[in-house]
């Protein structure tokens, strides 16, 4: 219930951050919402010796759009997220998917570049970003990159992010009118990490799929593109026939860790199960 | 006699037993002005943390405690070694073994306390925690019951390990407790052979845990001045603490106050002594200072008081219309690495004799085994009336089993085995005498009111359609249960006879405060204590103060758990309340100069019979016993008893659960789950609603997913409250409640108690239904919990799954 | 042991200034040094929302604050809900409609709804569900808890309550 003791540090500026971050390296972690970071400290699983605080940087806040993008600041909350109106318009997935998301204390502090940079396959936005084709900006000492969210995520608790880089802002292209979506999780109560979940973004045109985009949630190390299913559906309509495929392919892609959610052969299957949720859903969705 | 209004305001003002009286302990609670242990402070007070083994089994090497005690801020670190010269290394359980207070020279399962802290915060206290060194060096670990009597099983307990007999007789083996058997064994097995028709289950009631919100602890402060030694702690039985902490210690009885303040839910988590408080206290000796210790979650969930650990096997005789002829089971018991289960003295297996549940079944033989394992110690806890909750399991699920054997529906056949009312009271074969029931009205009012037709026809329709993807269950229960331990014959806890009290005093002002020996932790009852007084002596509840968990002031009971208020305290309240009432007559007949035989008892008075407009209200009455009393009689007017009961009180019910199952996920939701209880006399619905609620929810809990596994080398998964399920408003079901009244004929008020009945009958209803979803299909039993994987892998299993 | 910092923030309307180490939890805070015991511990993993409070006009977890991260906060714990010697029309909910049983998980309760009506002051049943779901009860199953949410979200509005608590005063000390 007690962390070990640490210096705690607030910058007032993403500068003064950066600069807090490359002093004490691999000594510092970054304090987002603190709901990932606090319990790990709480347990003694992370002991960081300096701990910096993004609670202060204005900078990193906002939704909106410009050019054709939507960008969200890295400390922007899930409650946040789910109460923008611009989100609820133009990107509801975002909006379907947060609300799935732990419970609703949680979601007051917890951010959306937390839930990102932290690199646990368990979380949400992962995938949800992957489906909506999302990039990165990535700030630190030598200027700011920006990186696609396929491939930013390499391993369990390992992302693209550098020693000395903050996340700081999310990019998406604004989705299409009319584009489809759904986020089907699959739990055991609210509040707990998803067995298996499918996000999916998709487009119709003439009566068939285009631009198919599955990634999934917690079932392999990272969350995961289902790109073997994305291609079996390409230019298909959403039959009964290409819907098994393309569930197939997914379930193919997967390689879960068991726990007490269930075991591989489980996990494999509620990911092809929330995939052929997600993909009806958005099907209905794209054609209204 | 007065006219209808003035009667119906006096029956107001007097909020007596049958009125939905709003609670007199909700103003503090709603302000966070509770007094919970943790909100205990005293100046001077130090915190204990407790250090507790990683291993399930292994012997202990050594501990050094050096760097420790360096640390700036700790007090002490005690070990066995500290605690041996004062005999305090083990401490006696409630069943008549010892567990090691910490570690004495091996540990038996994983987080078994191995050192205690002391230090100035629990900041401190947790750094230092780290630094007490322990070498282990592991023993393989026994966690399957049903392996921990082969021969070349690992001896768990050496400690006892030449010992042939335990506290209920021969043992059998190294890692075996006890054998307790009741029925007439021969007389059943003829009838088995004989039968025309049998069936077996075997089944698994998992191990589960309470787990109240509120986690143990207790502030222990010795005044070494007074040589008085003051406890605070979580514990729902106040007065039994008080007696095992005078036997441990040698002070005397007199010198030591227990005091149970408000208490964060206890439903059995709260009832042993465990090695904690122990710690505390010795602390406090030594030390001279207040000493706090509050565990974690994860220690309350891998160290308190486990629930249930059964492995059943059920068998029942019948002839081919279903009627039942006789029941034969055994049971395997998990009781972890000590004997902690809290239950009467002479019944190692709690009630559960009372497996033949509800229904006329003329033979019956129990056997169970007791065993050791390499897990915590308990088994008696979470609202399960000492085993009553695998004893209706049981039973309901070997009733459902027969009916699918035969094709008879579910509901039916229970109503061909019901015990008629006019056979009460009803001695069972197992030795129970029943006081009363009457279950066949209950059970069809709950038919009717789900249209249990209509839900039948529903199914077969929905079992018609192969593309369903929707299972759909319906489980229907009838439980009778055993509550209000109880008769001193037959109950006691460390010897002291299962009896409770209640002494109260009447002020001159005609208030009063009542005091009774047990502790409520959120069943109400500062406010239906009352209400039993006010019926009883004719005082208004709302100016009668109760109060409880204070051993210096409360008089002597056996606490709060297992449904025994109602029933036992209950009675002392009402007969109490009978003794003021009965002094109260002679004096109002003094004051009327009248003979007590010519007053009348009116809801807050006596009236002189034949002379309405004469009467003596009991507030007139109360100030006169202090100055105008009748020659012979004592001034005051106060009343204590002690009450002894003559038979433990046995509360009914009819549930019926509705549920579907998706098939491809299996996912479930329950549609609609209906609860009749009987508990007999109802003191305050409102609050008995609120138990059912409470009961309902936490069978849900425990049917559709808690579960503490092991894996193979003892360690415990899922003890947190990530795994450990404890449902959140989302995934609560709606409850609907419904009553019949069939009071308990033995009892002063005859009410029978409840707040335990619908998580025994609850959990029983859900698998019921889990089950009947699949039965269709030739599936007779499920074990829980039904979670989503594992109702999956029935579901694949046969053949319904896509994968 | 790291250098300590001195934190101000406002409590129930009253600035406070705490000194505490960086790691020092604001549940510990608030009850061992600001002696507000009102919000409860009842996990360490922060799943179980009994210390939840109003947090600059959030329902957070206090459990998983630093107190450092309080600096300049308003903050509101189930203490400072009764203001002139009246009750919430929340805490006259939960007593009027039975939606406590062993108090431990109310003020988290309380401070969640109250949060909850400021945001959304006519929610349905299966809202109040969702919205509260962040806070556990063993006592109650939820059912009265919900009923209290809608009686205060009634009185809130100005809609007829019926109100036959004997004890609808807040007690002062």
């Amino acid at each position: 219930m007690i962390p070990r003791p640490f210096e705690y540090h607030a910058p007032r500026s993403l500068p003064e951050a950066i600069a807090l971050l490359s002093e004490y390296g691999d000594e510092a972690k970054l304090l987002a919402g603190g709901h990932s970071l606090l319990p790990m400290m709480k347990l003694r699983f992370a002991e960081p010796a300096h701990l910096i605080d993004l609670g202060k940087l204005s900078e990193l806040k906002g939704i909106r759009e410009s050019g054709g993008e939507i960008r969200i600041g890295a400390m922007t909350t899930e409650n946040e997220l789910i109460w923008s109106e611009l989100l609820q318009t133009k990107c509801p997935l975002i909006v379907e998917g947060a609300r799935q998301i732990s419970d609703p204390q949680v979601r007051y502090r917890g951010t959306l570049g937390g839930d990102l940079s932290h690199g646990d396959p368990g979380n949400d936005h992962p995938a949800l970003m992957m489906a909506l084709g999302a990039s990165f900006v990535l700030a630190g000492g030598q200027g700011e990159r920006v990186v696609p969210a396929d491939g930013f995520f390499l391993g369990t608790y390992t992302t693209q992010l550098e020693p000395g880089e903050i996340m700081t802002e999310i990019r998406i292209p604004t989705p299409a009118p009319g584009t489809g979506y759904c986020y089907a999780k699959l739990k055991r109560k609210t509040g707990d990490f998803a067995t298996a979940a499918a996000a999916v973004t998709l487009r119709i045109s003439a009566g068939a799929v285009s631009d198919v985009r599955i990634a999934l949630t917690n079932v392999a190390e990272t969350a995961l593109r289902a790109s073997d299913a994305e291609h079996a559906l390409q230019g298909k309509p959403l039959d009964d026939a290409t819907l098994a495929e393309a569930v197939r392919l997914a379930m193919a892609a997967c390689a879960p860790v068991a726990d007490l959610r269930g075991d591989a052969e489980y996990k494999t299957a509620m990911a092809g199960e929330m995939t052929r949720r997600a993909l009806t859903s958005a099907y209905m969705r794209a054609l209204h | 006699m007065g006219n209808l209004d003035t009667n119906l305001d006096r029956l107001a003002a007097l909020e007596g037993m049958g009125c939905s009286r709003k609670r007199r302990e909700d103003p503090r609670f709603i302000q966070g002005k509770g007094t919970y242990v943790d909100d205990v402070k005293m100046p001077g007070m130090l915190f204990g943390v407790m250090v507790r083994s990683p291993y399930a089994h292994a012997r202990v090497k050594k501990i050094d405690k050096s760097r420790a005690l360096a640390h700036p801020g700790v007090h002490a670190v005690l070990t066995a070694d500290d605690l041996k010269p004062l005999k305090l290394h083990w401490m006696p359980t409630l069943a008549g073994d010892v567990q090691a207070v910490l570690a004495d020279e091996k540990v038996c399962f994983q987080n078994q306390e191995v050192a205690f802290v002391v230090a100035d915060d629990r900041y401190v206290a947790a750094d230092a925690a780290e630094l007490v060194e322990v070498e282990y060096e592991e023993l393989p670990a026994v966690v399957d019951p049903l392996t921990a009597l082969a021969a070349d099983a690992p001896v768990i307990r050496e400690d006892i390990q030449d010992k042939q007999a335990g506290a209920h007789g021969a043992r059998k083996h190294p890692n075996h407790i006890f054998t307790w058997q009741v029925g007439d064994k021969d007389k059943t097995d003829r009838v088995f052979d004989n039968a025309e028709v049998t069936v077996t289950q075997d089944m698994l009631y998992p191990r589960v845990h309470p787990c109240p919100l509120e986690t143990c602890g207790c502030v222990a402060s010795f005044d070494k001045a007074r040589g008085d030694l003051t406890v605070y702690i979580t514990s729902q039985a106040p007065h039994v603490v008080r007696t095992v902490v005078g036997l441990l210690s040698a002070i005397p009885e007199s010198k030591i106050r227990i005091i149970s303040p408000d208490i964060g839910g206890g439903f059995g988590n709260k009832v042993g002594v465990y090695p904690g408080y122990v710690t505390s206290i010795v602390a406090s000796i030594v030390l001279g200072r207040p000493v706090k210790w509050i565990e974690s979650r994860a220690e309350n969930l891998s160290s308190t008081a486990f629930a249930r650990d059964y492995h059943m096997s059920g068998e029942l005789a019948a002839d081919r219309d279903g009627r039942i002829k006789a029941l034969r089971v055994h049971v395997t018991a998990d009781h972890g690495a000590f004997d902690a289960c809290a239950d009467p003295t002479k019944w190692p297996a709690g009630m559960f004799h009372v497996c033949t549940g509800s229904y006329a079944i003329p033979n019956a033989f129990v056997s169970v085994d007791g065993v050791y394992t390499n897990k915590f110690p308990g088994g008696v806890a979470y609202r399960c009336s000492f085993r009553v909750t695998e004893a209706v399991y049981l039973i309901e699920r070997m009733v459902d089993v027969l009916a699918q054997k035969l094709g008879i529906d579910k509901a039916e056949i229970r109503l061909r085995n019901f015990i008629r009312k006019e056979q009460f009271p009803y001695t069972t074969p197992l030795g129970l005498e029943y006081d009363s029931g009457d279950y066949e009205p209950a059970l069809k009012k709950v038919l009717a009111a789900v249209d249990y037709p209509g839900l039948r026809a529903e199914q077969a329709a929905r079992r018609a359609d192969p593309n369903a993807e929707w299972l759909l269950g319906i489980g229907v229960v009838n439980f009778t249960e055993i509550v209000g331990a109880g008769p001193s014959k037959m109950c006691d806890i460390l010897g002291v006879g299962m009896f409770d009290s209640c002494e109260i005093r009447v002020h001159p002002d005609g208030s009063a405060i009542a005091r009774m020996g047990t502790i409520t932790q959120g069943q109400g009852h500062q406010t239906t204590y009352a209400q039993i007084i006010a019926s009883e002596a004719g005082i208004p509840a709302s100016v009668i103060t109760v109060e409880e968990g204070d051993t210096s002031t409360a008089p002597y009971g056996l606490g709060t758990y297992g449904s025994r208020s109602t029933p036992v305290a209950g009675a002392a309240i009402a007969r109490a309340s009978r003794k003021i009432r009965e002094k109260a007559r002679q004096i109002a007949a003094h004051l009327l100069e009248a003979s007590p035989g010519d007053v009348e008892f009116d809801l807050d008075r006596f009236v002189l019979k034949g002379s309405p407009g004469q009467f003596k209200t009991i507030k007139e009455v109360a100030w006169a016993a202090y100055n105008n009393v009748p020659d012979g009689l004592e001034m005051g007017l106060e009343a204590v008893d002690y009450y002894d009961p003559p038979n433990f009180t046995f509360p009914f019910g009819a549930y019926v659960c509705v549920l579907e199952v998706n098939r491809y996920t299996g996912e479930t939701r329950v549609r609609r789950f209906y609860a009749l209880d009987d508990c007999g006399t109802r003191i305050n619905p409102m609050i008995i609603e609120g138990q059912i609620h409470g009961g309902l929810t936490e069978g849900f809990a425990v049917a559709m997913g808690q579960e503490l596994p092991y894996d193979e080398a003892g360690n415990l998964l899922g003890a947190t409250l990530m795994d450990y399920f404890v449902p959140t408003s989302v995934e609560t079901p709606h409850w609907e409640t419904d009553f019949t009244v069939t009071p308990s004929p033995h009892h002063p008020i005859g009410a029978k108690g409840v707040a335990e009945s619908p998580h025994v009958g609850s959990i029983p209803c859900f698998t019921a239904a889990m089950v009947d979803a699949f039965a269709h299909l030739g599936v007779t039993h499920m074990n829980m919990p039904h979670n989503a994987y594992r109702v999956w892998q029935q579901c694949r299993a046969l053949g319904l799954t896509r994968q | 042991m790291s250098k300590k910092i001195m934190v101000s923030f406002n409590l129930n309307g009253k600035e406070t200034d705490v000194i505490v180490e960086p790691r020092e939890l604001l549940i510990h805070t608030l009850r061992e040094k600001c002696l507000h015991t009102g919000p409860h511990i009842g996990c360490e993993t922060s799943h179980c929302g009994a210390c939840t409070v109003d947090f600059n006009g959030m329902s957070v977890k206090s459990c998983t604050v630093l107190t450092v991260q309080a600096e300049g906060a308003e903050v509101l714990s189930v203490e400072g809900l009764a203001q002139g010697g009246e009750l919430h029309a929340l805490q006259e909910g939960f007593m009027q409609e039975h939606g406590l049983q062993c108090g431990f998980c109310t003020p988290g309760m309380l401070m969640r709804a109250y949060r909850l009506l400021q945001e959304n002051p006519d929610p349905s049943e299966e809202e109040i569900r969702y919205w509260m779901a962040g806070n556990l009860c063993r006592c109650t199953g939820y059912q009265n808890i919900v009923k209290a949410v809608q009686y205060a979200a009634r009185k809130l509005r100005g809609e007829a309550v019926e109100t036959s608590h004997p004890l609808m005063t807040a007690d002062t000390h």
